[in-house]
């Protein structure tokens, strides 16, 4: 008989009791299981954390050495003891990010963390892991977002660069992740102009370059001439770009990279005047898709918008339950 | 309809002012006719689909989504028009292509109710999720998109490089897509012949009168009624009555048409019979006996036997063919006095001036203003001519005081628009009676402004970290918060559960130092209607 009782969803992250360790707990535990190196998933602070070689480099440049990290590749199975197993799967998210199976008893959980379907070139894409509870995101848990191909929002953006030969376009984009892949977009389109960025994300640029993302050449925006930033395309944390900061700026368009922009009024609170709908996770059809692919005996939902995704799955006769997940936040993408 | 859509969407992403006016502006030239004339109708709000309303477009998408997931979406989007034009499926087939602007006015014009949830899924199918936007808000008559009708003839006038003023003139005697109005404008043609259109004037506005003094000998005073603010307008044989915005209501009030027999342009405020304001010389009903009479189509005999209207004159514009705009205040006055003989005195009377001797006794006076019922004091310099909008100096409204009371926040819901992810649209309420001895709450009004923006987030913080219960978009909250609540009267009604209605309720300050018990009780709002 199947009981899952090895798994418990807390306020705080997922429990996996046997072997005690906790999967992107937000406090500081003493054996951390971590998807990817986003803030409110990768918390300072613990004794041991399993995660990808790319994540515990993300987490060092962030928190420093400060954890005992286990770096666990791709597709090869860690004992956890406690008669727990972990394999880490491709979420295709950011650099590093991971699905993680957790298997105990012959029963099998998927933590998805964060995740998207589309191509992305900073990262492997996602897998289907087969399994019993599937445990998946739902940040845009609704059927209104449906994100459209990057090739588009890109072209928006360099349309908009070439009507401002005497200003430049000032796009927002969360300083990991998104801030390197939305270059490295740039430049599969053929933008091969040097882009300058915000002294936030000199440091995980220089780690992508590192872990052999190519993205161009990059020059810090901070301390630039504004007669050179004429007609470039700047790229800065999203908090940037209504700061003093971007005064610096020759006359900018205020642009954003991010899922939310889907919503016209989202973009409007935050002046944005470009909106780019580029997003790291899955869109609405991307979460059914996957859960109907993955086919499990239940989904649980961790954070976003889970009341919706919790419908269709009624909806589409799926178990499903919401988890009263803390601490996770989705602002920014 | 593409261009339009792209239109749209770059004045929703544009807040200065002058950057509207350029976008609109250069689409007003590179845009071919008539699909510009109909942006312009658009833009000013001059278009009208009877037969698509916001519901019909909610049905036909209820009928294509699951409406527990529509209802998430709408309250999470936070616009109809919105939400629709991001869940509407794809069609099956590939359609026809987009139509162009000219087009979908003249589908939309041609659809009834019994064909529009045929056609209109149709029209949906042939666009993209921008232009479905655009078209629904088209064709429901909300662009919402932060520019005023006042904006767009702006924008026209600088596009093609015409005073704004004569553009306003001739606006209200030309119909949409403006042939007329666009050749004279772009192509230099004779302007529209319109010497036989009774055409509403923009009205004079006055400015809110702040901390300041004036002189009574260079300004004269006069009561502000709580009517609504009407131009009547005699032209060739023909009367119209518009209200403040330009609209027509000569329909809603017949009695005014007949009443007017002479060439004239006049301004006034619009009152029903009552002895309600203005004591015994005859007054008028409270605002609340007006508002039965108000969007009217059609009005009863009974209705114009029980509460009939009529207009208390503060000016004339135009008279016997001539135009007295230019002239002072005090010039227009006398002219108005020499009318009041040729009016029916049953339609018309003229607003009274207030006799005070300084700005003390005048501020005396109108402290005074409250048991009458009237909306405060208008100051009008006496040689001021009548020039259209707010113009800084010469018309001041000093409003009397708002009322005051302390009422317990009860349910909070998500606004609309900007304030889409906020908790902004407050529902308040007065105990029953003594909260100490089982009293309850009662909700007496609800408001959604009157707050700052660091203020609304704060609300916001509070009402999701004390919700003690949801109703789908409503959150009930814990009743711990006292908001002083401030507004111009209150009125017995038959719609709420209290008894009571306010008008212009906004909240006028955040009492976190009051505990709730002490807010105040229905008792004492009833105490303020004045019925």
């Amino acid at each position: 008989m199947r009981d899952f009782s090895w798994i418990r969803a807390e306020p705080h992250g997922i429990h996996v009791t046997p072997c005690n360790a906790w999967v992107d707990p937000a406090r500081p535990v003493e054996t951390a299981l971590v998807t990817h190196g986003h803030a409110d998933h990768a918390r300072g602070g613990h004794g041991k954390v399993y995660a990808t070689a790319e994540t515990l480099a993300i987490m060092g440049l962030r928190y420093g050495v400060e954890a005992e990290g286990i770096p666990v590749p791709l597709r090869e199975s860690v004992d956890l003891g406690g008669g727990v197993t972990a394999t880490y799967f491709p979420a295709g998210h950011v650099l590093g990010s991971a699905q993680i199976l957790l298997e105990h008893a012959g029963e099998r959980v998927v933590i998805t963390g964060d995740y998207k379907r589309r191509p992305d070139p900073t990262c492997p894409p996602f897998e289907v892991v087969p399994c019993d509870i599937f445990i998946t995101e739902a940040t845009f848990g609704l059927p209104v977002f449906r994100h459209p191909p990057i090739t588009e929002e890109i072209a928006k953006l360099l349309t908009a660069l070439e009507q401002r030969p005497e200003g430049c376009v000032a796009v927002g984009a969360y300083a990991l992740g998104k801030a390197q892949r939305v270059i490295a977009e740039l430049r599969a389109a053929g933008h091969d102009a040097p882009i300058y960025i915000h002294g936030a994300l000199e440091g995980m640029c220089a780690l992508y370059e590192d872990h052999g993302i190519p993205l161009g050449e990059l020059r810090p925006a901070t301390g630039a001439d504004k007669e050179e930033m004429k007609g470039r395309i700047v790229v800065c944390p999203p908090s940037a770009l209504n700061d003093r900061w971007s005064r610096r700026l020759p006359d900018p368009v205020t642009a954003m990279a991010s899922g939310w922009m889907r919503i016209r009024q989202r973009a409007r609170q935050r002046n944005v005047e470009l909106p780019l709908i580029i997003s790291d996770h899955a869109d609405w059809a991307e979460l059914t898709d996957t859960i109907s692919e993955v086919n499990p005996q239940e989904s649980w939902i961790t954070h976003g918008r889970e009341e919706a995704l919790l419908r269709w799955c009624q909806l589409n006769q799926r178990r499903a339950r919401a988890l009263a997940m803390v601490g996770y936040e989705d602002e920014d993408d | 309809m593409q261009a339009f859509a792209h239109l749209i969407d770059r004045l929703t992403y544009t807040s200065s002012r002058n950057a509207k006016l350029a976008l609109i502006a250069d689409y007003l030239r590179t845009t071919p006719d008539p699909d510009r004339g109909w942006a312009m109708a658009a833009l000013t709000g001059e278009l009208d689909f009877p037969a698509v309303k916001a519901a019909t477009v909610r049905r036909l998408m209820m009928e294509r989504v699951d409406p527990t997931l529509y209802a998430l979406s709408r309250d999470y989007v936070g616009d109809t028009a919105e939400t629709v034009s991001l869940l509407w499926p794809d069609p099956p087939v590939e359609p026809p292509p987009p139509p162009s602007l000219d087009e979908v006015v003249a589908i939309l014009s041609a659809m009834t109710r019994a064909n529009v949830a045929g056609e209109l899924p149709k029209l949906l199918d042939r666009l993209d999720a921008n232009a479905r936007y655009a078209l629904i808000k088209l064709a429901t008559g909300a662009m919402r998109i932060g520019v005023s009708a006042r904006l767009a003839k702006t924008a026209f006038a600088q596009a093609f490089d015409v005073p704004v003023e004569e553009v306003e003139e001739y606006w209200h005697g030309i119909t949409a897509p403006y042939p007329d109005l666009f050749a004279w404008a772009a192509k230099g043609e004779a302007p529209p012949d319109l010497d036989s259109v009774p055409l509403f004037r923009p009205f004079m506005l006055a400015h809110p009168l702040e901390e300041t003094e004036l002189d009574l000998t260079e300004y004269a005073a006069e009561w502000k009624w709580d009517g609504i603010r009407v131009q009547l307008v005699h032209v060739a044989g023909e009367t119209r009555l518009y209200s403040r915005s330009g609209d027509d209501i000569s329909h809603t009030f017949p009695e005014m048409t007949d009443a007017l027999p002479f060439p004239a342009v006049l301004d006034g405020e619009l009152l029903v019979r009552g002895a309600h304001q203005g004591g015994e010389e005859g007054g008028a009903a409270s605002f609340n006996a007006l508002q039965q009479r108000l969007g009217r189509k059609t009005v009863s005999k009974k209705m114009l036997a029980e509460a009939p209207a009529f207009v208390r004159l503060y000016d004339v514009l135009l008279a016997d063919g001539e135009d007295l705009r230019e002239l002072g205040w005090q010039q227009r006055r006398a002219a108005l006095e020499s009318l009041m003989d040729r009016l029916d005195p049953d339609r018309f009377d003229i607003s009274s001036l207030i006799e005070a001797e300084d700005f003390a006794a005048l501020s005396a006076i109108r402290e005074k203003a409250r048991d009458d019922a009237i909306e405060g004091v208008m100051l009008k310099r006496r040689d001021s001519p009548y020039v259209a909008g707010r113009r800084t100096g010469l018309w001041y409204k000093w409003k009397r005081d708002p009322l005051l009371i302390d009422c317990v926040l009860m349910y909070a819901q998500r606004g609309s628009g900007k304030r889409s992810s906020f908790y902004s649209d407050f529902t308040f309420g007065c105990w029953n009676g003594d909260p100490d001895k089982g009293a309850e709450l009662l909700p007496v009004g609800k408001a959604y402004f009157g707050f700052t923006d660091e203020e609304l987030k704060w609300l916001d913080r509070h009402v999701r970290q004390n919700t003690v219960n949801r109703f789908g978009p409503v959150r009930e909250t814990d009743k711990s918060l006292v908001l002083e609540i401030a507004f111009d009267s209150v009125h017995a009604s038959k719609r709420h559960k209290s008894g009571l209605a306010m008008r212009f309720p906004r909240i006028h300050r955040i009492r976190k130092d009051k505990p709730a018990h002490e807010a105040d009780r229905i008792e004492a709002l009833q105490a303020l209607v004045r019925d």
